[in-house]
């Protein structure tokens, strides 16, 4: 049901831009207009949500350890995992943001027979959600061939990489077929496994939805819908100097790209997309722990009411007396 | 504990690496510049549409290179009927050579590296 | 134990898969067995917490104050400026679902809001309908929903069903760790007078007595003294143990159930003899004769109220730095909140151990050692006579508690004490010890006899590895460094492992130290024959 809804969100985006394109001809409204606020949403929603969550601050140190604290020299410790140095806090997130170390941890819980449960490592969702996420990055690379004059030799490297295959099937990119095959995991995880449904909001597959959208067009405008790529480009530069030409005789599946894209951009401040910036300041990865050594200050501390030893010497007097306790005040 | 400069400086970081694009460009001085085509002075008509050609004609190249190669025809008959010789060299490089003037303004401006020139010459060249 | 006993088969009668119908409309029954009671009133009154009177969780009308719905909404927006990470982790989860079968209370009762990130959801759907766009708009397609007083009672019923033992932070990509969502979930029912009384009534006997177990000094001393005894009787030495000693070198500090409870007697015993056999310059102190922090469980700030106590206590006494005993929650409190709370404690020295010089660095702000990190030491550099084979009798496995190890990373060192007092040590799964260690199921105030059910459904997974060690190595003994441990494992091992007794570390080192001028032992520190010793006298 709530894959439902997403599902017409996003086709109701498509249809948007289709008949905006084909039937009223707003070319430059979708080339030009939209993705233009896109950008400025994203920039501006993006430094306004990180700032909200920089304007509250840490006030405790609570990184989660996940593995030896550095105590006695001779005990070996885990640099990284229970980081003792600002390199390890660096190591720690490098890993987490590049390889997603604590997804590579998952186990999956099986009950046997009502007697005993088992686990068993699980990494199907870390390599879908690692394939994804770095097809994306260098999707996004290589798309910035449109945005760059001269195009430095290091893009056309990695994009000759990416499209290694090609001596086989024209036109494909490992990346392409590597993200289709993620996002539809990823889709088809949150519908069959019973756990995972329950959870699924409206939202997150509307996020799935849109990215398939996006990609889905890129592939047809690459390979069965050519378009001008020529004139692609000079549109996207002259975006740069504010002076955008839109190509003619370019067909509608162009401007669904453009316009999924412009409103995945759009909608990413405002949604569980700033996971991204998120991961940065999260404070179970991101502190050393070494709360014993250093004093991690909390800048809204304030006073709070104790029972004083005096309060309790004089309650319990007679009684520390009997037991030849000493006391403060005799 | 609000770690604001690392904060600060992680975004400013973020914007500068995501825009590379503008900073390369920029520094190089040729963001503002277009392909500038040689087109021929004497045809009005390419053996397509120019539309269509500009997003497909590696299609029809490499279709041409098939029906010749392995078929042994030479003749296309475009849409509007006329016929031409199916040639590279002969046909598409009479009207526009040298190639820098015409193939490798748009090809090098968005970095496609098409493997023509592995077998063929472009006769205008020098 | 629950009236009707559930035999483990019923039990685990459970499934992991979700029912059909959505869970944003709040749905929640109070089962006999799977909740906590309410805290008394007279006891939120001691302290000065808001709504005080008697309630029952029960029961339909929770009394709750005439504007409670804005004091919630209010706490929550209060929060969100205060602490980063409760926003963030708001904000930023994907609902990957990494977390769901890592919590030891859905793994043990298939109940899908016990997936951390459904635990999560029930605040977060207030959260975004209250303070996000899309939630204030689209309400349940964004997977909002309005405060009622059905939210309120669920989220008693599960944040109380989380011990706030961060196994869900370990596997979440982006660290998202549930026990601060707990944290604030229950300071925020705390605002509106919803507290639990396994939590409450030991905060109020702390902030009081010094203790949790509300022991006055005369008993405190008199408990101490019986410990003393105990062990003349088994070594034939008469130990010392200081009370509240001015100009003391150490300030040693424990939970109070090492000196009230079973089997952390054995425990306190050990740390007594320890201490007399290398001579330490130390004392306790009456009045903070608690290491553990049940108002942690609460509120931070009630946290801070009575630790306080234990730098105060420093202060007076003029110890130069402090010894902590066994405990898991104590010291997350210790390692990560201490010298914020209280700090800065620059009135002691830097630590160093007096015995082997070792100055321990990792300690030298807030002045607090571990007492494994100082045995550890001690064995390290030979200053203890050690004889293991005096713990042969066991075949014992180590439980890392949550606490120590998400929260501080204490995972070598009790392990090294423990290779040098026994012989026969087993691991158990490595899914299951070290960061992954599953909790016993009863921490963070869930530890109460009417929550009985609950507990041994948390406690299963930990049950379930000891039970593998105790098939695949004949493991009798479960060894931990915790006093809540100490004393919710023996009935849930009784329950599900009946074979395997709870032990701490210190009552191995107790049994295998060898003291100067020690009789011949024949029994181990509780009470039990030594291994071999009974046949000998048989004989």
């Amino acid at each position: 049901m709530n894959a439902l809804y997403a599902f017409f969100a996003v086709a109701l985006l498509m249809l948007v831009a289709f008949f905006g394109v084909w039937g009223l001809g707003w070319n430059t409204l979708f080339a030009v207009m939209i993705p233009y606020a896109a950008l400025a949403i994203f920039i501006i929603g993006l430094i306004y949500r990180v700032v909200k969550w920089a304007r509250a601050p840490v006030p405790f140190h609570i990184p989660t350890t996940c593995g030896q604290q550095k105590s006695l020299p001779w005990i070996k410790s885990d640099r990284i995992e229970s980081p003792s140095s600002t390199m390890g806090v660096v190591a720690r997130m490098a890993m987490e943001i590049l390889l997603f170390r604590s997804l590579f941890r998952n186990d999956k819980v099986q009950l046997e027979d009502k007697k005993r449960v088992t686990f068993q490592g699980n990494r199907v969702l870390w390599l879908g959600g690692l394939v994804f996420h770095w097809s994306l990055l260098i999707i996004l690379f290589r798309h910035s061939r449109l945005f760059m004059q001269p195009v430095p030799d290091f893009m056309i490297f990695v994009r000759d990489i990416d499209g290694i295959l090609q001596g086989l099937i024209p036109a494909v990119f490992i990346t392409d077929i590597a993200i289709l095959m993620a996002l539809t995991y990823l889709f088809l995880r949150r519908v069959v496994f019973p756990q995972v449904r329950y959870i699924s909001l409206p939202s997150d597959y509307f996020a799935l939805f849109l990215l398939l959208g996006v990609v889905i067009l890129g592939v047809l405008v690459k390979t069965a819908w050519k378009v001008d790529i020529e004139g692609v480009k000079v549109l996207a530069m002259g975006m740069f100097t504010f002076n955008p030409v839109v190509p003619e005789g370019i067909g509608p599946a162009f401007y669904i790209h453009i316009f999924l894209a412009s409103v995945l951009l759009a909608y990413f401040p405002f949604s569980k997309l700033m996971h991204g910036p998120g991961i940065f300041l999260s404070p179970t990865r991101n502190l050393i722990n070494n709360s014993r050594a250093v004093r991690h200050i909390n800048p809204w501390d304030y006073p709070v009411k104790v029972h004083t030893y005096e309060e309790w010497e004089d309650e319990f007097r007679e009684a520390i007396r009997g037991v030849g306790l000493p006391l403060e005040k005799e | 504990m609000y770690d604001a400069g690392k904060i600060i400086s992680g975004i400013i970081i973020f914007f500068i690496l995501v825009s590379f694009p503008i900073w390369i460009s920029a520094a190089s001085g040729t963001i503002g510049d277009v392909p500038e085509l040689n087109l021929p002075a004497d045809e009005e008509q390419c053996v397509e549409d120019a539309e269509w050609m500009r997003a497909n004609h590696m299609d029809l190249l490499i279709d041409w290179r098939e029906t010749v190669v392995r078929e042994g025809v030479r003749v296309y008959t475009a849409s509007d009927g006329k016929e031409y010789n199916m040639s590279l060299t002969d046909t598409c490089l009479d009207c526009h050579s040298p190639k820098a003037e015409f193939c490798d303004q748009c090809h090098d401006y968005v970095a496609a590296v098409p493997n023509c020139w592995s077998c063929h010459v472009d006769p205008g060249g020098s | 134990m629950p009236e009707e006993k559930l035999k483990p088969e019923e039990i685990l009668d459970i499934s992991y898969t979700p029912p059909q119908k959505d869970w944003i409309k709040p749905d929640v029954k109070f089962k006999k067995g799977s909740f906590g009671y309410a805290a008394q009133g007279k006891h939120l009154k001691y302290l000065d917490l808001p709504n005080p009177r008697d309630w029952r969780p029960q029961e339909d009308d929770w009394q709750l104050p005439e504007d409670w719905e804005n004091i919630i909404v209010k706490g929550i927006k209060e929060r969100l400026g205060k602490n980063r990470a409760f926003q963030l982790f708001l904000d930023v989860c994907v609902r990957c679902g990494a977390c769901a079968d890592k919590c030891h209370f859905f793994i043990g009762s298939g109940d899908p809001k016990n997936m951390p990130v459904m635990r999560t959801e029930l605040l977060r759907s207030v959260y975004r309908k209250n303070f996000t766009m899309a939630g204030k708009i689209l309400g349940k397609l964004a997977g909002a929903r309005d405060l009622s007083v059905d939210v309120i009672k669920e989220w008693y019923y599960y944040f109380y069903q989380c011990t706030e033992c961060r196994r869900c932070s370990v596997f979440c990509p982006y660290g998202i760790d549930t026990c601060e969502i707990t944290m604030m979930g229950r300071e925020l029912l705390s605002l509106i007078g919803i507290n639990a009384n396994w939590v409450t009534e030991p905060v109020a006997n702390c902030f009081r007595t010094g203790n949790h177990l509300g022991v006055p000094p005369h008993a405190f001393k008199t408990s101490i003294d019986s410990a003393l005894e105990d062990i003349e009787d088994v070594t034939g030495i008469k130990v010392d143990a200081p009370i509240n000693k001015k100009g003391a070198e150490i300030l040693f500090i424990t939970p109070s159930a090492d000196y009230f409870a079973l089997p952390h007697w054995y425990t306190l015993m050990g740390y007594l003899m320890l201490f007399h056999e290398i001579g330490l310059d130390y004392t306790w102190s009456a009045y903070a004769s608690e290491g553990g922090n049940f108002g942690f469980f609460q509120s931070a700030e009630m946290a801070k109220r009575l630790n306080a106590k234990i730098y105060a206590e420093a202060k007076r006494l003029g110890v130069k730095w402090i010894l902590g005993g066994e405990c898991g929650h104590m010291w997350r409190v210790i390692h990560q909140y201490m010298d914020t709370y209280n700090g800065p404690a620059d009135f002691m020295e830097e630590p160093v151990s007096p015995i082997t010089g070792t100055k321990f660095e990792n300690a030298r702000s807030t002045k607090m050692v571990h007492i494994c990190e100082f045995t550890a030491d001690l064995i390290h550099n030979n200053k203890l006579k050690l004889d293991p084979s005096r713990n042969d009798k066991w075949r014992l496995t180590f439980h890392d508690s949550c606490n120590t190890s998400r929260g501080m990373g204490l995972l070598e060192e009790p392990r090294y004490v423990i290779n040098n007092t026994c012989n026969n040590f087993f691991e158990m799964p490595d899914n299951t010890i070290r960061e992954r260690t599953f909790c016993c199921g009863s921490g963070a105030g869930l530890g109460s006899d009417e929550n009985m059910e609950m507990r041994l459904r948390g406690g299963f997974p930990r049950a379930n590895a000891v039970r593998y060690v105790h098939e695949e190595h004949g493991v009798n003994l479960l060894s931990c460094i915790c006093a809540i441990d100490r004393a919710t494992l023996p009935p849930l091992l009784e329950y599900w492992v009946p074979e395997v007794q709870v032990s701490g570390v210190h009552e191995l080192v107790g049994n295998a130290l060898v003291m100067k001028g020690e009789k011949e032992r024949t029994t181990d520190l509780r009470g039990e024959p030594l291994n071999g010793k009974e046949g000998q006298e048989d004989v």
